[in-house]
């Protein structure tokens, strides 16, 4: 029984479109508004192949990646500066716990007079959300760094330095790979958001909205799955990443 | 009246063994708050002996060996090695906690490695070294593998060769085997005598365990409540290696259970 329990979430999916063809066919919802899963499908996969919706897809992929990266090289070694000493971030504590709690979104006028009405606009505010939802994470996996492991270095006779580069960073990496995940994850939430509304032509968001907006139904539903794919797959590769990278994980 | 407790017993140690002081402790005192754990406290410390120190919960036998070790400053007083001060000499340290003492990212050879790596001694001789240490203790454990794919009790041995590598001075274990199951805890005291007679290291061992630290010591502190005094130094006389034997002499026996009555008597003082 048990080498089929890989196969479990199967179920699952399975489950959903039978749900799916089940309301089409006893029209709970209004056909126009709900199209039949065939449909939807077919039009995933055209506009994914050489259709709009891949173009669409790379354009909302490059946003997402480079506000990660860009959120990541500022948060990282911010959050290890200010985990390395617990007076200094608890003096800071408050304001990036106050930001952290502010949606990203609320920020966007912000941002536009900044930086424009452009891809400027969409990856920095992304970034920004990101960027707290990482330092966050990197310094409380710099402060939660096992006493004795410093200690250890420490009666070894491991200078302040070595024990920063060879014990705290390496302490604290699980945790900033769930601070890469849900930067990560969050990142694609508020591109998605910007690719809507502000003043955009492309991204997975774009597609979402005109799809609507001329109920193309069988289209929309399509960018919908592109974009839960997307972050699915994003954080898939952040995992597996994790797991090679830091082996010791959990155990 | 302390320090002329602590001088006599001193004396006592000087006298009746043959090897001179190695570490030498005058007037330590030491604080946390309000509590005075050490007051004017005096002790010797033989050299090439394994020393247990026993005592009741929270009189500081970790203390002593972290004062000793430098990893908790002195209020007052004065700890020298053959007349050196700590930072002058090397010393390894074992802690209770071996799965947080290890470093997981390392592999267990990479780790016992790690001090020699910090005195900057070039890559082959490292390897040389951790290979001697390894086939002088003979321990049969893979090396390649993390410490986390070993079992306890090798995961602690891994943390006793990491210690041991840089040779040093004075070797402090703190409860070193308390976290380890009883079968364990049995096979690695034998591993832990065989690493004494083989390098003849002074060792001093913090243990929560009376039949522990009598099996393995050549002397028995033991301490009263704080702020703390020697209650006893007992000599262990059993002839090394001992074995399961050992513990059903009638020497052991005596020793242990005179142990337990001063161990007995200063808990019950309130």
């Amino acid at each position: 029984m048990r080498r089929f329990d890989p196969y479990l979430p199967v179920i699952g999916v399975t489950g959903l479109i039978l749900l799916w063809y089940v309301a089409v066919w006893i029209r709970i919802v209004d056909p126009v508004l709900l199209p039949l899963p065939t449909d939807t499908f077919r039009a995933l996969w055209t506009g994914m192949i050489g259709g709009k919706l891949g173009s669409d897809f790379l354009h909302t992929v490059e946003r997402t990646v480079l506000a990660t990266i860009i959120a990541s090289v500022i948060a990282i070694p911010v959050g290890i500066f200010l985990g390395a000493s617990d007076r200094l971030y608890r003096s800071v504590e408050f304001v990036i716990d106050f930001f952290r709690s502010t949606p990203a979104s609320a920020m966007f006028p912000l941002f536009l007079v900044l930086f424009g009405v452009g891809d400027r606009t969409k990856i920095s505010v992304a970034a920004f959300g990101a960027a707290l939802v990482i330092l966050f994470n990197v310094a409380y996996g710099v402060m939660n760094a096992r006493k004795t492991r410093l200690l250890a270095a420490k009666v070894m006779g491991a200078s302040r330095l070595r024990i920063l580069m060879d014990v705290t960073l390496l302490e604290s990496l699980p945790q900033t790979f769930v601070g890469l995940r849900n930067g990560v994850s969050l990142a694609l939430v508020i591109v998605v958001v910007a690719e809507m509304f502000i003043g955009s032509t492309d991204g997975l968001g774009n597609r979402v909205f005109e799809a609507q907006q001329v109920f193309a139904m069988a289209d929309m539903y399509a960018a919908i799955f592109a974009a839960g794919a997307l972050g699915y797959g994003l954080n898939l590769m952040f995992l597996l990443v994790e797991r090679s990278f830091v082996h010791w994980s959990g155990k | 009246m302390l320090t002329r407790a602590g001088t006599e017993i001193g004396a006592k140690a000087g006298t009746t063994i043959a090897t001179p002081a190695h570490v030498t402790i005058r007037g330590l005192s030491k604080r946390f708050g309000d509590v005075t754990v050490y007051d004017n406290f005096d002790l010797d410390i033989p050299r090439g002996q394994l020393i247990s120190i026993f005592g009741p919960n929270g009189c500081g036998k970790s203390t002593l060996i972290n004062l000793i070790a430098g990893l908790v400053p002195l209020d007052a007083g004065e700890i020298l090695f053959s007349g050196k001060p700590v930072s002058a000499i090397k010393f390894g340290y074992v802690f209770q906690n071996y799965r947080e003492a290890l470093f997981p990212w390392l592999r267990s050879f990479e780790n016992i490695e790690y001090p020699l790596k910090l005195m900057r001694m070039p890559k082959p001789e490292r390897r040389v070294r951790v290979e001697q240490l390894a086939a002088r203790l003979g321990v049969a454990i893979d090396l390649a593998k993390y410490p986390y794919e070993l079992s306890g009790g090798q995961q602690q041995l891994v943390s006793i060769m990491r210690a041991l590598v840089v040779e040093p001075e004075v070797l402090f274990l703190d409860e070193p085997f308390s976290a380890l199951d009883y079968e364990m805890t049995l096979f690695m005291r034998d591993q832990l005598q065989r690493v004494f007679l083989e390098t003849r290291t002074t060792t001093v061992l913090v243990s929560h365990d009376l039949e522990e630290a009598v099996y393995l010591a050549d002397w028995v502190l033991l301490l009263s409540r704080h702020p703390a005094r020697i209650a006893d130094y007992v000599q262990v006389t059993a002839a090394r290696p001992r074995n399961d034997d050992t513990l059903s002499q009638s020497d052991f026996i005596v020793t242990k259970a005179h142990c337990l009555e001063i161990f007995q008597r200063e808990v019950r003082r309130a």
